[in-house]
């Protein structure tokens, strides 16, 4: 089709059970270099498509530092910078702290979630050469596609092609690089 | 064992059969597309009574801003507020709203951990209903200072002052708990909006709407990879929410039991106030869902069990919220303190007796209806018993503040509240400015999570049948 530097080759599914089985398929040949692309999660890919980097330790790390800021911003506030005597309890009355530092871990946690998952996914994202191939707007709707990466190093053409071919798709696009 | 079997034993959320189906049977991927997204793409006429919530949502919007304006110019004088009674309409609205709110975080989060399917199709504006609440709840405590414009001040933030707050007030612990749990509750919203906005974007005809949508879409493109980091956060999210609705409560409760006020001083009022939250955020998700469900037609997607089960909810909170208010007048009497067994009898018979026994009428006595499986799931009837319910709550909130703020312990301060037209007219706007946001979300923005609905469809997992 095009003699253009490839990112890989797509197939589309009409059905959440053909593009299981493609991607086993595509597992099963050594292919490691694959996305599949749904209107929803479905957990079986999982064993099929290796997983990205991990969010938990991020989060957790993130929850961490929003407890110790807490902790160090009310400690300095409330006995170093401006003390004040309240019906004479001790100036670190770290009982009284917990709710903020609760309060902080959440809110820190909760954002790193959030940007965590962005700058994970690589997003913002707007351009990206699977939005090339044919009805691939219906992957947020209907349809179900298997893109096998150029950058695998088993990567073969005609092989992958082939292989799809055999899975019956709707329809095979090769798709150029960015 | 065959591969399909393998696949469908993997199967992470088994679908439990019980009672009436989430949603109705013979819908297809394309058709719940279609359906949802058909309203903010302007694809299907909009209905007549959205414009007529949006105009009447509007008008009250500026009958807030003419009264927060007034406020703003005059002080809290033009109020009914005057000491001892110096918390009022005002502290009350910020507990009615911050407390409606929480059935949202509830749905969205709790029952997600409870892996509760049928929660799928409520969470969105369930959780769109926690931020309006909150947007307006965080108005109150603002106009409510005496000088609102500096409301910074209350931050820790190096300034020329060289002042600092005062970490040992629940006041403080308040602009926290609060602030947290609208940020939390956006991003929450937000993620899960995600891949739907991307639908949007996909669905779009017209080229500038497209736009708008894929900006914030962010470019998601359905990727395997990324839908498990989505579920991950999800499941992060909810599970940092839960706790945090739980302390946001707490934290708002913390404002009236640290203080020694008679009726407000007591151990039971972070649960109380916990369960009283959950109990009128439960109604205003019907009062909101009933309507939305007729006039959209989405009786296939927000099925009778959701309905029922919402009932069930507000009923099992409501009878917890009947417990502590027996518990209130036997903790008064144990306590053989008698400021404390005052305040019982005062509220049940003093000057605001009627607010007590509206409480136990609208709180107590009507919804125990809900018992009857009929009021559960007829449209009119549980509507009506949901807005008693939210006044009723409202009313509760008055009686705990004002109730107990005009006897204070000395008797030559003691004074009747009596509130003023602006009282009122920045409470009822404040209903305004919920209307129209929430108008505004069910126009623009998916009001049902599309990609968590195709995920109740039975052909969704691989091995469970083909579409066709």
């Amino acid at each position: 089709m095009t003699t253009s530097r490839l990112y890989g080759i797509i197939a589309e599914f009409d059905d959440p059970t053909p593009l299981v089985d493609a991607a086993r398929v595509m597992h099963d040949r050594g292919y490691r270099r694959m996305e599949a692309y749904s209107p929803y999660p479905i957990h079986q890919l999982d064993e099929y498509i290796e997983p990205g980097p991990k969010l938990p330790p991020l989060v957790l790390a993130g929850g961490l530092l929003g407890t110790a800021t807490a902790w160090a911003m009310q400690f300095y506030i409330a006995v170093i910078d401006y003390p004040t005597n309240i019906g004479g309890r001790p100036l670190n009355s770290w009982p009284s702290f917990i709710v903020i530092m609760f309060e902080l871990t959440i809110l820190f946690a909760a954002l790193t979630t959030f940007f965590g998952v962005l700058v994970l996914c690589g997003f913002p994202r707007p351009h990206h050469p699977v939005f090339e191939a044919p009805r691939f707007r219906d992957a947020t709707n209907n349809r179900f596609f298997l893109c096998v990466e150029a950058e695998d190093p088993q990567f073969d053409r005609e092989a992958v092609a082939d292989l799809f071919s055999e899975l019956e798709p709707l329809e095979v696009t090769e798709l150029a690089a960015e | 064992m065959t591969v399909e079997e393998k696949q469908l034993t993997s199967t992470r959320r088994p679908e439990p059969d019980t009672g009436p189906a989430v949603i109705a049977s013979g819908q297809t991927f394309a058709q719940v597309t279609e359906q949802i997204s058909s309203t903010p793409l302007l694809r299907r006429r909009i209905p007549g009574l959205w414009f007529i919530s949006f105009a009447l949502g509007l008008i009250f919007t500026f009958v807030l801003l003419y009264s927060a304006t007034y406020l703003l110019f005059r002080g809290v004088g033009i109020l009914g507020i005057e000491i001892p009674v110096a918390w009022a309409y005002f502290i009350t609205d910020f507990v009615w709203w911050i407390g409606i709110g929480h059935a949202g975080t509830l749905i969205s989060a709790f029952l997600l951990l409870l892996n509760q399917s049928w929660r799928s199709s409520i969470n969105r504006f369930a959780e769109a209903m926690t931020i309006f609440a909150v947007m307006c709840a965080g108005m109150f405590p603002l106009l409510h200072l005496g000088r609102p414009w500096l409301f910074y001040w209350i931050l820790p933030y190096p300034n020329t002052m060289t002042i600092q707050p005062q970490f040992r007030s629940p006041l403080v612990w308040d602009v926290f708990a609060v602030s947290t749990y609208f940020t939390v509750s956006l991003v929450f919203w937000y993620l899960g909006m995600i891949p739907d906005l991307a639908t949007l974007r996909d669905q779009a005809k017209n080229k500038f709407v497209a736009k708008i949508y894929g900006i914030l879409a962010w470019g998601w493109r359905g990727a395997s990879r990324h839908w498990r980091l989505h579920e991950t956060a999800s499941l992060l999210l909810a599970g940092l929410a839960t706790p945090l609705v739980l302390s946001v409560h707490t934290v708002v409760s913390f404002d009236f039991t640290i203080a020694i006020v008679p009726g407000w001083h007591s151990t039971i009022f972070p649960p109380y106030f916990v369960a009283g939250a959950i109990y009128s955020g439960f109604a205003m998700v019907l009062v909101l869902a009933l309507p939305i469900r007729h006039v959209f037609h989405l009786e296939n997607l927000l099925t009778e069990r959701h309905i029922n089960n919402c009932a069930k909810l507000m009923l099992a909170t409501g009878l917890i919220l009947a417990y502590t208010y027996a518990i209130e007048p036997f903790t008064a009497w144990y306590s053989g303190n008698e400021y404390e067994m005052y305040m019982v009898h005062n509220r049940a018979f003093g000057p605001y007796a009627w607010a007590f026994w509206g409480v136990i009428l609208c709180n107590v006595v009507v919804p125990q209806l809900l018992w009857f499986h009929r009021f559960r799931v007829r449209t009119k009837p549980l509507f009506a018993i949901s807005m008693v319910v939210l006044y009723g709550m409202w009313l509760e909130r008055y009686m705990i503040i004002v109730g107990s703020l005009h006897r204070d312990y000395l008797p030559s301060a003691w004074t009747n509240f009596i509130h003023t037209v602006w009282d009122n007219a920045v409470t009822f706007g404040s209903i305004g400015l919920f209307i129209t946001l929430f108008a505004l979300f069910v126009r623009f923005l998916p009001m049902i999570s599309m990609y968590e609905v195709r995920e109740l469809l039975p052909f969704s997992r691989p091995g469970g049948g083909s579409e066709k």
